[in-house]
């Protein structure tokens, strides 16, 4: 259903910088940029011709790329990807958002790892993210594979759960509501990708300062998890939708020095890592994408390119890598 | 008249003896213990626990699931055998009653200890969601605790009114069972409805009863995990549960005759009976452990073949394998045997095989946790084994002990061989009660 509302945009040229200038072009309408120039968009296309009263004007860029002036009064403020009505047990609407996640180029920096515990204040012994080391069988080759919340069409955690606590929106993006979770964990035990955490004790998030000014700003919404986590409830990656708001790649795909987690909306049909932007159908067809345990039939938002042709070698016995270190301590945690 | 004096001082409610306050007392203190682990689980969270996000169930689930299945005696006993005219299983169908309602009422309470967010308990009534295999079993769950007292509670309609005239020198308790014996008379009308009441509730209960444990297994097997994804848990959990509770009864009817000298009531044939129907208890619950863990074996995929390693050679083996020989197939082999169904034989197999079910119902739940579909990688060391804490021990002996302290509390006050149906049996009547037409 949902997907006949998608809107179409140009064909997405091959070129590196073409594409992310059409990316960009997108963007003003899809909403993945900028929130003035969006707003400046919207009026230029309202074509209201009441000139500024106070005659005060702006200079912005269109978008081919040339400077214009508009009187200042035809600049609305940007209502922004949330609309009149966004809630967020609701989501975004005609949205329906996928990561793509190309093997081929992970390195195991872990930099989305700890771009994803610094956004989400994460002070467990678990990251949300998590990068193993996988290999399939003994003649095959290892390699990293990063893992976030596969944010499953037909999710598995969200069947399980007795209380409406962890649920799915209309854009794909599964939710954990830590006001209602009951911390029966049944939701962990359900999903295949372990890839939910639960707050065994009261994070330690009070240590870290920047928490307090988002919480300041923010009444709580499971729309930005982690702020706060809450004792004896699920955790888990949450598809940054903070992020997509403010019209921003989530933390994962912005950190990664590799360009390995692609981002996007799958009724535009085109994903992004902020360097390169590939229609979606295209890029999975061309390099193969598959999703983890498609047997199982949870339908994963989140594709795999297989790890051929890779940008390096897979280095055995990474020096980074120990089998512990997912989360940054606090310094206390050290001593300890 | 005589007669029946004779039953009532043999059967009414009795003080505790020396022994009898020293047990409570022992029970007390574990509880008190359990208390401070459970006060302090309660201010820290769930740390205090060694599960972690891959063993996210632990001890508190495995002792839940224990709960469950003991409680399905109570309609083994009372509804099954009572329906199939075993008129022998009489005298123990309050104790099994009783072990029933101490059991589901303790299963209701672990699986709030396990909650990280106790408090809310209400929201699964608030905000439940039928699709969750937990709200069926919080439906199921509180039927059955309904159904189990309402079955331990009508068979004592005539037994207070009994107690009630044998009870003129102490005018309190005296009030009490009068008022809970609600105005029974035993006239033929009571007698119909009574009769029509407890058959139905024997109907009723069977089930519910099949259903507590189906659902109870369901939440494991409703996931993919290796080792619980099978077509097999509801029936092995229930051919299990009536394993543990058949166990449970034989060890308290035995303590029962040992401590109140009932070797008249609960006779050496009951022993003899209990054996024989723990044996075929056994086999059936043999057979459906072949079943669960024969058929992944020879196919031996991935995930099972882990699973399996782990448990017929690995880390759980010798728990393994103790479980599965000294708690199913020893106490086949002895009560097999007529020599092996005197009461003591009988006893020591009971105990063991309750004690073999506790550690069964863990190595249903833990194993398989650590064996995710994706490796466990990038978490502290203790994270790829799980070893309950001191104070987890300490809460979960706390609900068995609990558990235990709500049938000896029982026990105290009620009478535990059903004095009216045992005297009706032996043809003694009652002749405050208006005889039939």
């Amino acid at each position: 259903m949902a997907a006949e509302n998608k809107i179409s945009y140009h064909p997405v040229k091959k070129d590196n910088q073409e594409s992310r200038r059409e990316f960009i072009d997108k963007g003003l309408k899809a909403g993945l940029l900028g929130a003035v120039a969006a707003g400046a968009l919207k009026a230029l296309n309202s074509c209201r011709d009441t000139a500024g009263e106070d005659g005060e004007m702006v200079e912005l860029m269109s978008t081919d790329g040339t400077m214009i002036q508009i009187p200042a009064s035809e600049v609305e403020a940007d209502p922004g990807l949330k609309g009149e009505h966004y809630r967020a047990r609701e989501g975004f609407d005609n949205r329906k958002f996928v990561m793509v996640i190309d093997l081929a180029r992970c390195k195991n920096a872990k930099k989305c790892m700890s771009a994803c515990n610094k956004g989400h204040f994460i002070t467990g012994d678990d990251a949300w993210i998590k990068v193993y080391k996988m290999q399939d069988s003994e003649e095959t080759a290892p390699y990293w594979q990063p893992t976030t919340c596969m944010h499953c069409d037909k999710p598995p955690c969200v069947k399980v759960c007795p209380v409406d606590a962890t649920f799915k929106r209309k854009d794909g993006i599964v939710l954990i509501d830590s006001e209602r979770c009951i911390g029966c964990r049944f939701c962990m035990a359900a999903c295949p990708y372990s890839t939910r955490v639960f707050n065994w004790e009261e994070p330690a998030q009070g240590e870290t300062t920047d928490i307090e000014m988002v919480l300041e700003h923010t009444q709580y919404t499971p729309d930005y998890a982690g702020v706060p986590s809450k004792k004896g409830t699920v955790d888990k990656c949450d598809f940054c939708p903070h992020m997509i708001e403010k019209q921003k790649l989530p933390h994962c795909v912005s950190a990664c020095p590799n360009g390995v987690f692609f981002f996007g909306d799958a009724y535009e049909d085109s994903v992004t890592n902020g360097d390169e932007t590939f229609r979606l159908s295209t890029l999975l067809k061309e390099k193969a994408g598959y999703r983890l345990m498609e047997d199982l039939g949870t339908e994963p938002s989140v594709f795999y390119l297989p790890p051929s042709g890779r940008l390096a070698d897979f280095e055995e016995g990474l020096d980074n890598y120990t089998p512990y270190e997912s989360v940054d301590k606090t310094k206390e945690d050290e001593k300890a | 008249m005589k007669k029946l004096d004779n039953l009532v001082s043999d059967l009414a409610p009795r003080r505790f003896g020396l022994y009898g306050k020293l047990w409570v007392g022992f029970l007390s203190l574990v509880i008190l213990a359990a208390l401070y682990a459970y006060s302090r689980q309660l201010r820290q969270g769930l740390v205090i626990t060694e599960m972690r996000d891959y063993v996210l169930w632990g001890v508190y689930i495995s002792n839940f699931v224990f709960f469950v299945a003991i409680s399905l005696v109570g309609s083994l006993i009372t509804a099954i055998l009572r329906l199939s005219g075993a008129r022998w299983s009489t005298p123990l169908t309050r104790i099994s009653e009783i072990i029933a309602v101490a059991a589901i009422v303790m299963a209701g309470l672990t699986i709030i200890i396990d909650m990280g967010r106790p408090e809310r308990l209400l929201y699964l009534f608030l905000y439940g969601r039928l699709q969750s295999p937990i709200i069926w079993d919080v439906i199921v769950i509180s039927t059955y605790l309904v159904i189990s007292l309402l079955l331990l509670y009508y068979p004592l309609l005539p037994d207070f009114a009994i107690l009630k005239k044998y009870s003129g020198d102490k005018p309190r308790r005296q009030r009490w069972y009068a008022r809970l014996s609600l105005n029974w008379k035993g006239n033929p009308e009571q007698k119909r409805r009574f009769r029509r009441a407890v058959s139905m509730l024997s109907v009723m209960i069977i089930p519910v009863a099949f259903g507590i444990h189906t659902v109870t297994a369901w939440l494991f097997a409703t996931t993919y995990r290796p080792g619980w994804d099978s077509s097999n848990f509801g029936p092995y959990f229930i051919a299990g549960a009536f394993v543990a509770g058949a166990g449970a009864v034989i060890s308290i009817m035995y303590v029962l005759r040992k401590t109140y000298k009932l070797d008249n009531y609960i006779t050496d044939l009951h022993f003899d009976r209990m054996g024989k129907l723990l044996v075929l208890l056994c086999l059936v619950y043999l057979y459906f452990n072949i079943n669960e863990y024969l058929v992944p074996a020879y196919k031996n995929t991935e995930g099972e073949a882990d699973h399996l390693h782990q448990l017929f050679l690995g880390e759980y083996a010798p728990l393994f394998w103790l479980v599965i020989i000294g708690g199913l197939i020893v106490p086949i082999l002895v009560l097999i045997f007529p020599k092996g169904r005197k009461p003591l034989p009988v006893f020591v197999m009971g105990l063991i095989v309750v004690v073999g079910a506790w550690w069964k119902r863990y190595l249903i739940v833990t194993p398989t946790l650590l064996h995710p579909f994706l490796p466990i990688q990038g978490v502290p060391e203790s994270w790829h084994h799980y070893y309950p804490s001191g104070l987890e021990w300490t809460i979960t002996f706390g609900t068995l002990a609990m558990a235990l302290l709500i049938i000896t509390i029982l026990v105290r006050y009620l009478p535990i061989i059903p004095i009216h149906e045992t005297a009706e049996e032996l043809g003694i009547t009652n002749k405050s009660e208006t005889p039939a037409p």
